[in-house]
């Protein structure tokens, strides 16, 4: 138990339930030959036992959550396709980008099968009829790993024609991405997978799951999700919902890196695990780096508002995360401990969005560029008094009206909830502005000691700046 | 269409169309929501934020994009709220973040939306001190457009166009967030034969047009709609002018029509008005030389030309071609002064390139019946180079899936990528393949599922309209409650026709009178508009027939090959030099204005031929044009309800009906011999630029024409054995010409396309007009 | 001749066989590309077009939307550093400016011999394991200066090219499905029935 060379970055270290990470302690878990000794497809034989519609029922009663970063029940979300429109097709977000999130990459890596199982379930229980495995450029050897599942699984009769003997056939074609964040918004993804610029689509009021890949009805899952699906049938909702808490059950990954003693990803248990457990626990990050203070935390990816110490003791439970002014996200933890350089911490993570930005939206295209340009001066020391308001304004058109945010004791600032009205079609725009709002909210002071004071003259629109 | 939705509209209860967008409800209710992407003619992308309002469905406000959110009963749409104006503010002052204030050199200062909306929906003020974005500025993107990187705020107006309204995607975004630019690829410039609608859709100045870079600010310009008359698609424009010369035409939206976009040839040939070249004073011929004379010398001299051909031998003598480019008041003066006044039944508008006078007799469909049709079928040229917006219509129908194409050509057109069923033929042989079709299950099937629209045109000018009109024949047959479309390539066309340019009793058409002239019967040809030697398909006849013509009168704009030996030269008035209607190929009749006075001392056509009947000793008895709009609405069957008031209060246009009686015009007979196997079936058809007065005129368009050459299916080619831009030998028994070859997928195996009336060897050379269909042989050098 | 060349337009062909719609194939056709010519040329952007009907100005549209295609050549291993704040908390900057030292070139440079390319790069999905870098996308975890410096001299000595192909070449296992398994692509506008394993209704829960 621990970690293991072949996972760098894994842990398993306690006494936890693992759904989704059992054979990660395989060196050779991402072989047909390891999946099916340690009880592989047998979730997909459960499937076909019964019919769609029960297998359907199923994942619904689990309230299996989504991975990928929203949150929505994935048996919900099956549930949208209109009745009567065909045919479905099954797309797989394995186009993880998130800062500070690495889940799915490693389920890739060492479970293919998992995966492939649990897209196979997926197509049987909706109706799906092709399923394209879209998988992030950068991860060549998650590549690899996919695409040797899929040979050995289709020559072992698992996909394609009349599966396993029945009457359920699917293909799954694997989709390789070619680094454009962006991409992991379903939409972006679904462009994307069309073979054009992964610039995503408005959603209401057509969401893929009405209007798709090819304009048809699609579901979009994500790795983590679609993993949980062989463990829920070989097992049961009951047993699935017996895990963590109603609102959040089962388990999820987590990835924690930044200041801590033992970065790593971990299985949590979902809804019951607190932030303190994660960060200071023994069989997790074992508290931070140094015997430093902690400065602060990103909870939920690096779209997720920060948090401070006053919320360590938050469960992973989005409403209770929600109502504390951030989010789960996609299962990422970066920690910022006290030697911490806020401004420069935040700027990385604007840098990251503006660079991001596909540039559809003008709040997005624009006003994260001009928010990277400040924070860019203030770091180099060349910011004004103006430039914190300033940012915060720029902000306002992105996500206009009150943006959420941590309490904090030491400011003595309440909470504001989770979410927020926003003008860009996707969270693009709305993460760029997160960061550079979290710091300058909790950190104003930092900022401020890094202005040289000098007065600004503003320039009218109607002159020339040529 | 007339199901409606309770809406709260800023406070006031508005019923909004079940499905239309808020954006579009609000603005019918009086209500302009600011906008940059949204264009109601492209499918909403939601791309530049600034239609963003307060919307409330029940959940409380929601920011929501009314360019993409379609309107829902009970919906409260504030678009006036703090938070909207936050965010509108907000937006502008994104959009100009990067966007250079160069408003005094813009050529789009004045009418621009940006510049507009930034002073009614923006801060006021711009907060942003940083490096703005550099381009190298402006770029050539193709022939006429250029492109301001700098200027663009990347809204998607003019890639949309030319991804889902052209067919042409030519040009796209690339790279991506704040370094998005607009790009062609490298070595392909967006050579679309619409590109300068992307032009007028943009909202900012950063494509802007060559032909009216610079020219003039849009304050000084004066404005009139009025209707194109490049061809007979018959598109709205607004003609604007400053200090008296015409500097843009403009797209004007209108629905049955044009949808506010013009092909390129039609919105620039406007050069040619203001051209140097212009015929400008009328000339008389003497001792070989023209001489400049006075309107009254000219007009006198010609009515001294005719009396002694009708003197010689009759009024039969003299034979009054053309018209089919003027106004229907011009068609209807000519046909009178040549019917009544001269007394000939050789009149005739069309120059062997158009469509029988009986076919008006049929059931016509209109544009929008034709694009909202079941099935279109289409025995017609390529429409994207003759009647370029009519294929924009019938691309989109296709594209919609609203209707199917079933077409047969003798070559690939710009449909044949959009058409259910496209059939090749090798002219000739029409009725065969038509016959066919109708007994295959799945086209029969097609063709009973609905209304059916035939568009029917001219395929090939190296054969007569026999086959054609037969294949038709059958097809109307076959589906019975088909209207047909007549795809008429001349502006006026149809409206010359109706209106009595047209043969008299025994009267001779163009391919009789140019035969007839060439056998010394005619002593007196009248050239109204019209050039023999670059339309008429069959250039041998064509020059004989001038050269058998003892006397030529010219009437035109500028001096043509076929008119540079006339004996008197009466300058005409060109386009926005005069008023009067025009119709379009559905019949459709529309205003032309008068924009810019006529230049040097060009008259309109009516009124040369009123003039000139003077001289005869008649009187029309017209002093104004809309006297003979009025004239025409008494005396021309089906031209009952246009009257200038009418075509004044429906600026769409009156529809036409169909004339009473026309006499029916004997066809041509002769069947298409078989094809000896060394020979290839000439198929010879128009290209949208070609030599035409108005595009050779035109600077911006003049180098456009790609040239004479012959085009052979790649394997064709092999079987020559030359090569792919080697000149070849193309001759038969009438003619042998020099021109180079071009490997086509797009011709038949076993057919040799060319264009008509390009730069190069004359492909009328070749071309026998009598006979059924015309067959060359290719050798190498 | 830079278009695709024979054997990978045998592969084009099976992959865009996989899509309904041929345009699907345009980024992993663009990868073939770059697999064959080490970035992308212009003539395999107007080849691909071709393959996928699309036109060239969209392919190249598609083509520079995504940071892995290049538009001109790079060295033969492209060292990716992240830079994201995972990676920045602990110390990518440093390493980036020793990065730079080492090879003589900044950021965004290519050394002389045509070697290396160097670029700072956003999240990796390596997070814990920061400062993270990748070599033709094979990952190195927690590297620092002396680890760089041995890495690159043996890239350099070609002891790592059994693991790290040159740049172009992402995954080199291939998915390939076997006719006789294969259930052929679904068209979106060819099919109106729900799937046969589905219930009459076609209704789902």
């Amino acid at each position: 138990m621990s970690s293991y060379n072949w996972a760098p970055g894994f842990i398993d270290d306690g006494d936890r339930a693992q759904i989704v990470t059992s054979r990660f302690q395989y060196e050779d878990g991402h072989t047909l030959d390891r999946y099916l000794a340690t009880g592989g497809y047998a979730g997909l034989k459960a499937a076909l036992a019964r019919t769609p519609t029960q297998v359907h029922e199923e994942v619904k009663a689990a309230t299996l959550l989504g991975r990928g970063g929203a949150g929505f029940p994935a048996g919900t979300k099956w549930g949208l396709c209109p009745e009567g429109k065909w045919p479905r097709y099954l797309v797989v977000n394995g186009d993880e980008s998130e800062p500070g999130t690495y889940k799915d990459r490693l389920l890739m890596e060492r479970d293919p099968h998992q995966l492939i199982e649990g897209c196979l379930i997926t197509c049987y229980a909706v109706g799906l009829s092709q399923c394209f495995l879209y998988v992030r450029g950068e991860m060549a050897l998650a590549q690899e790993r996919v695409a040797a599942a899929l040979n050995e699984a289709y020559a072992a009769g698992y996909i394609g024609r009349n599966i396993l003997g029945s009457k359920f056939s699917v293909d799954i074609v694997l989709h390789w991405g070619a680094g454009a964040y962006v991409v992991g918004e379903e939409t972006a993804l679904i462009e994307s997978l069309e073979g054009n610029r992964g610039m995503p689509r408005l959603k209401p009021p057509f969401f893929p799951a009405a209007i798709g890949l090819y304009g048809k009805p699609t579901i979009v899952n994500n790795v983590e999700t679609l993993a949980n699906l062989p463990w829920l049938l070989t097992h049961s909702a009951a047993e699935y919902m017996a895990i963590g808490t109603p609102t959040s059950p089962g388990t999820r990954m987590i990835a924690v890196s930044g200041h801590v003693r033992r970065p790593g990803v971990f299985e949590i248990i979902n809804g019951t695990t607190t932030f303190r457990d994660l960060l200071y626990g023994d069989e997790f990050c074992q508290g931070i780096r140094d015997d430093n203070e902690l400065k602060a935390f990103v909870p939920g990816g690096g779209s997720a508002p920060w948090f401070l110490p006053d919320q360590l003791d938050l469960p992973f439970e989005a409403k209770l995360v929600g109502a504390a002014g951030s989010m789960l996200g996609s299962g990422a933890v970066m920690v910022m401990d006290e030697t911490t350089d806020i401004p420069v911490a935040a700027l990385t993570l604007a840098r990251f969005y503006a660079h991001e930005s596909c540039g559809k939206c003008v709040p997005c295209r624009e006003g994260a560029t001009w928010l990277e340009r400040i924070m860019e001066r203030l770091v180099d020391g060349h910011g004004t008094e103006n430039d914190l308001d300033q940012l915060l304004e720029i902000g306002q058109t992105i996500c206009p009206g009150p943006f959420p945010h941590a309490a904090s004791e030491r400011l003595g600032l309440a909470a504001v909830p989770f979410p927020f009205k926003m003008t860009t079609i996707c969270f693009v725009g709305p993460s760029a502005y997160t960061p550079v709002h979290s710091a300058v909210t909790l950190f104003r002071s930092e900022f401020e000691a890094r202005i040289v004071k000098r007065k600004l003259i503003p320039v009218s629109i109607g002159a020339s700046d040529e | 269409m007339s199901e409606t939705v309770p809406v709260t509209l800023n406070g006031r209860a508005i019923e909004a169309n079940k499905g239309e967008l808020i954006i579009a409800a609000a603005e019918r209710h009086g209500v302009y929501i600011p906008r940059f992407c949204y264009h109601e003619r492209m499918s909403s992308v939601g791309m530049c934020r600034m239609c963003i309002c307060e919307v409330d469905t029940g959940r409380g406000p929601q920011l929501t994009p009314t360019c993409m959110v379609a309107v829902a009963p009970n919906m409260i749409i504030d678009t006036e709220s703090e938070m909207t104006k936050n965010v509108q503010q907000g937006v502008l002052e994104l959009l100009l973040a990067n966007h250079p204030l160069d408003c005094p050199v813009c050529d789009k200062g004045g009418e621009c939306p940006l510049q507009d909306q930034a002073f009614s929906h923006g801060p006021g003020e711009s907060r942003y001190i940083e490096e703005k974005r550099h381009f190298e500025k402006p770029i050539a993107i193709s022939d006429i457009v250029y492109l301001d990187r700098e200027r663009c705020i990347l809204c998607d107006r003019c890639t949309r166009f030319a991804d889902e309204v052209a067919g042409d995607a030519l040009i796209s975004f690339s790279y991506r967030g704040n370094e998005t630019q607009i790009t062609t690829f490298p070595d392909e410039p967006f050579s679309s034969y619409f590109s300068g609608n992307t032009v007028q859709i943009c909202p900012v100045g950063a494509l802007t047009a060559k032909p009216f870079r610079f020219k003039a600010r849009p304050w000084d310009l004066s404005q009139q709609e009025s209707t194109c008359t490049t061809c007979a698609v018959g598109c709205r424009i607004v003609v604007e002018s400053s200090r008296d010369e015409v500097l843009r035409y403009m797209g004007v939206d209108s629905e049955p029509v044009n949808h506010g976009w013009l092909c390129d040839r039609g919105r620039f040939n406007f050069e040619s008005v203001n051209s140097p070249d212009r015929a400008l004073q009328p000339l008389v011929r003497e001792r070989d030389e023209l001489r400049g004379v006075s309107w009254n010398e000219a007009l006198a001299a010609a009515a001294r030309l005719i009396n002694e051909a009708r003197a010689s031998g009759g009024a039969a003598r003299v034979a009054v071609i053309g018209g089919a480019r003027g106004t229907n008041e011009d068609a209807y003066a000519w046909s009178r002064l040549g019917h009544e006044v001269i007394g000939t039944p050789n009149v005739y508008s069309q120059m062997g390139d158009g469509l029988p006078a009986d076919l008006l007799l049929l059931e016509r469909a209109t544009i929008d019946e034709a694009a909202n049709a079941t099935t279109i079928v289409l025995l017609a040229p390529d429409l994207k180079e003759e009647l370029p917006v009519l294929y924009l219509r019938l691309r989109e129908a296709s594209e919609k899936k609203r209707s199917r194409i079933l077409e047969f050509t003798p070559k690939q057109t710009g449909l044949t990528r959009y058409a259910w069923r496209s059939i090749g033929y090798e002219p000739g042989s029409q009725v065969a393949v038509v016959e066919e079709a109708l007994a295959d299950a799945d086209i029969a099937a097609q063709l009973a599922k609905g209304n059916v629209v035939v568009v029917f045109g001219r395929m090939n000018l190296a054969e007569t309209i026999t086959a054609g009109v037969l294949a038709l024949n059958r097809l109307l047959k076959a589906v019975p409650g088909s209207k047909l479309l007549p795809a008429f390539r001349r502006g006026n066309s149809l409206g010359a026709l109706q209106v009595g340019m047209r043969t008299g009793p025994d009267g001779l058409n163009i391919r009789g009178v140019l035969q007839a002239a060439a056998d010394g019967k005619i002593d007196c040809l009248v050239l109204v508009g019209a050039d023999p030697l670059s339309d008429f398909p069959d250039t041998d006849l064509a020059r004989r027939g001038l050269a058998g013509a003892r006397r030529t009168i010219a009437v035109d704009t500028f001096l043509s090959a076929s008119t540079a030996r006339a004996d008197v030269v009466l300058p005409a008035c060109a386009f926005g030099e005069k008023d009067g209607t025009t119709t379009n190929l559905e019949g459709r009749v529309s205003k032309v204005v008068r924009q810019v006075s006529p230049a040097g001392n060009t008259r309109p056509d009516w009124m040369i031929a009123s003039g000139l009947a003077l001289a005869l000793g008649s009187d029309l008895g017209y002093a104004d044009v809309d006297e003979i709009t009025l004239d025409i609405a008494i005396n021309v069957p089906g031209f009952e309800e246009v009257t200038a008031a009418s075509v004044a209060a429906n600026p769409d246009g009156v529809v036409a009906g169909v004339p009473t009686a026309i006499p029916p015009v004997g066809l041509l007979e002769g069947v298409a011999p078989e094809r000896n196997s060394y020979d290839l079936r000439l198929v010879v058809s128009r290209t949208l630029y070609d030599q035409a007065a108005g595009t050779a005129h035109s600077p911006s368009l003049a180098h456009l024409p790609r040239g004479s050459a012959v085009h052979l299916h790649p394997l064709d080619v092999a079987r020559v054995g030359t090569r792919d831009g080697v000149e070849v030998k193309v001759f038969n028994a009438r003619a042998t010409v020099v021109m180079p070859v071009v490997a086509d997928a797009s011709v038949l195996r076993g057919t040799a396309w060319m264009p008509w009336n390009n730069p190069g060897p004359n492909v009328g050379e070749l071309i026998d007009c009598f006979a059924a269909v015309n067959d060359v042989r290719i050798e190498n050098l | 001749m830079t278009r695709l060349n024979d054997a990978n337009q045998v592969l084009a062909r099976e992959i865009i066989g996989r899509y309904p719609k041929a345009r699907s194939a345009t980024i992993p056709l663009l990868h073939v590309a770059q697999q064959q010519n080490g970035y992308i040329t212009q003539e395999a952007i107007a080849h691909i077009a071709e393959l996928v009907g699309a036109t060239s100005a969209e392919v190249l549209g598609t083509c520079t939307f995504y940071e892995m295609f290049k538009m001109h050549p790079v060295g033969k291993y492209l060292i990716n550093i992240c830079t994201t704040m995972s990676c920045a908390l602990m110390g990518a900057e440093q390493l980036v400016t020793h990065a730079e030292q080492r090879l003589g070139i900044k950021a965004g440079g290519t050394t002389p011999d045509g070697l290396f390319t160097l670029e700072r790069v956003e999240c990796q999905a390596a997070c814990t394991e920061a400062p993270c870098l990748q070599a033709n996308y094979r990952y190195r975890y927690r590297v620092n200066a002396a680890q760089l410096d041995q890495f690159l001299d043996d890239l350099a000595e070609g002891q790592l090219d059994a693991e790290i192909p040159a740049h172009g070449v992402v995954a080199r296992v291939r998915q390939s499905i076997p006719v006789d398994r294969a259930v052929s692509v679904v068209a979106p506008d060819d099919v109106h029935e729900a799937p046969v394993w589905m219930p009459l209704s076609g209704t789902t829960a």
